[in-house]
């Protein structure tokens, strides 16, 4: 067996062995469900109860998603402005800070007065969430470019979009996909708080009404839902990030492509 | 046509002007007290299709003319024109080699040879419509050239710093410069390695004449190749001596050690110490 495969197995067996000491330390204290159901009542929960969780998820993924892209928009836009001007640096920095440090559930219920109750609050406040560590990382990315490599396009008598073009942004592609696996998460996250708060769809809002109704396993049903789709979205960013700027991580599997 | 073109004007109006003319150029790094005077009042004149070499010890300032004559640096004081007009303004192809190969790591060394050909016109514009293929091949010939033939689709990471070296030189080339810069781009390889380059970077001056200023801390390497090689101290930078290399081309790494050749380097190095000594002296 390869070192690999051994490392593999470790951390799968590992993964399995906290579901399975939750399981059983809830049956040997004798744990209600209210307080904590075992995930093996939580697995039959979202099994038998599907068709009704279905589409509340398909709801937050979309929410999500849609957050997620006007994130990327925007946090690119505003993180390629902000890494390419000393100015722009300078002013929207603390700005960004300040903005991010505001927690986001005391957002949601102007946006509620703005827009009303739905999908338009949901998708914004994942989209404010994701897009911190977007701009951030991409002006980060900018900032950090070697001079060395902007010296070899000034000297061609480049513009400052095509250094932008051919040096900052490819520069800054591994600190843009890096950012992107936190940026996603972060987007659930502002979607299911905006969900609570002020929607009447969508895995948040389920979550809500099944503890109002003391049904802890759905909530719990929900919770792993969230967390599924959370690792899966994780994973295809990953994978891309690993296509894409391979070159940063020096992967033979890159130079083959 | 009734007006000239802009280029053509400049070859005619300024036929005996030097096309590159440092006058009274000073340079200062940073600001009051932690100023360091990098050049002082400096001046130098290149005829076209000339090829100058810089001598000199560290730090005299050597790379900063380079940097001053791209546009990469502003001088303090005085002037600098290329092609008869301020420097920055004329239209010009300048290829530039640094000390480091900085090639881009995200490309292949194909696309990184690529690079000025999707910046300078008039290739801007082939590059846009049709002639990649041509430009393929031109860039393949050009890595044959100085042995890097089927390396092209490599990322830099995956070759070693003389390959990396290489592959620059073919970068400051591939757009047929009529300036060429090079800071001491055989610096860090072997000796076989660079006398090999030397005889490519001398066919290369020979076929297409580029005007070239060499940076350099080999000597040997500077009476090689160079027409004329202008002696520099350190602090302040200035220029204190200029040799005109009188050897016949195509010169060949065997003339280095005859008679001539020793005495112009031996000379050369007793320059260069003295500048040093002298420096020593003041401080």
């Amino acid at each position: 067996m390869n070192p690999q495969m051994r490392r593999r197995m470790a951390s799968t067996a590992l993964i399995i062995g906290f579901f399975v000491a939750w399981e059983v330390l809830c049956l040997m204290f004798g744990i209600k469900e209210i307080v904590l159901p075992r995930p093996s009542q939580i697995l039959t929960t979202l099994w038998e109860r599907l068709p009704g969780i279905m589409p509340h998820a398909v709801q937050t993924l979309y929410t999500t998603l849609v957050g997620f892209a006007l994130g990327i928009v925007f946090g690119v836009l505003l993180g390629t402005f902000i890494g390419s001007s000393r100015l722009a640096y300078d002013v929207a920095y603390p700005l960004l800070v300040g903005f991010s440090s505001i927690p986001k559930v005391a957002v949601v219920p102007i946006f509620v007065l703005w827009f009303g109750a739905g999908t338009v609050p949901a998708v914004l406040t994942a989209m404010i969430l994701c897009i911190f560590p977007i701009v951030v990382n991409v002006a980060t990315g900018l900032a950090t470019t070697e001079p060395e490599l902007e010296d070899v396009m000034r000297a061609l008598k480049a513009s400052r979009l095509d250094i932008l073009l051919n040096v900052g942004l490819p520069r800054a592609m591994p600190y843009f996909f890096a950012s992107l696996k936190v940026a996603v998460t972060q987007a659930f996250v502002g979607t299911v708080i905006a969900e609570t708060v002020a929607s009447n769809r969508g895995v948040g809002n389920l979550m809500m009404i099944a503890s109002s109704n003391f049904d802890v396993p759905l909530v719990f049903a929900g919770l792993l839902v969230l967390a599924v789709l959370g690792v899966v979205l994780y994973v295809i960013f990953s994978f891309i990030e690993v296509r894409v700027t391979g070159w940063a991580l020096r992967k033979d599997e890159f130079a083959m492509a | 046509m009734l007006l000239p073109t802009p280029t053509s004007e400049i070859d005619s109006e300024n036929a005996n002007e030097p096309f590159v003319k440092l006058e009274k150029v000073t340079l200062t790094y940073g600001l009051g007290d932690r100023a360091v005077r990098a050049l002082e009042e400096t001046n130098l004149s290149i005829q076209k299709g000339d090829f100058i070499a810089l001598v000199g010890p560290s730090g005299c300032g050597k790379s900063t003319i380079l940097k001053l004559v791209t546009g990469l640096l502003r001088a303090t004081n005085g002037w600098v024109f290329v092609a008869g007009r301020e420097v920055g303004a004329e239209p010009v192809r300048v290829g530039m080699a640094f000390q480091n190969p900085t090639l881009l790591p995200w490309l292949k060394l194909r696309e990184n040879v690529m690079l000025p050909l999707k910046i300078v016109p008039p290739f801007r514009e082939q590059y846009r419509r049709k002639r990649r293929t041509e430009f393929t091949d031109r860039i393949e010939t050009l890595l044959a050239q100085v042995g890097l033939k089927g390396f092209s689709d490599k990322y830099p990471w995956q070759l070693s710093g003389g390959m990396l070296q290489r592959a620059s030189l073919c970068r400051a080339l591939v757009h047929e410069p009529q300036l060429l810069m090079l800071d001491e781009p055989f610096g860090a390889l072997d000796q076989f390695t660079r006398e090999e380059l030397w005889a490519i970077m001398q066919e290369l001056w020979l076929t297409h004449r580029p005007t070239v200023l060499l940076v350099t801390h080999d000597l040997k390497e500077a009476a090689y190749l160079a027409n004329r090689i202008c002696v520099m101290q350190a602090r302040p930078g200035r220029i204190i001596d200029e040799t005109v290399v009188p050897f016949a081309r195509p010169r060949s790494v065997e003339m280095s050690y005859h008679g001539d050749f020793v005495d112009l380097t031996h000379r050369l190095r007793a320059l260069i110490v003295g500048a040093r000594a002298d420096k020593e002296t003041v401080q």
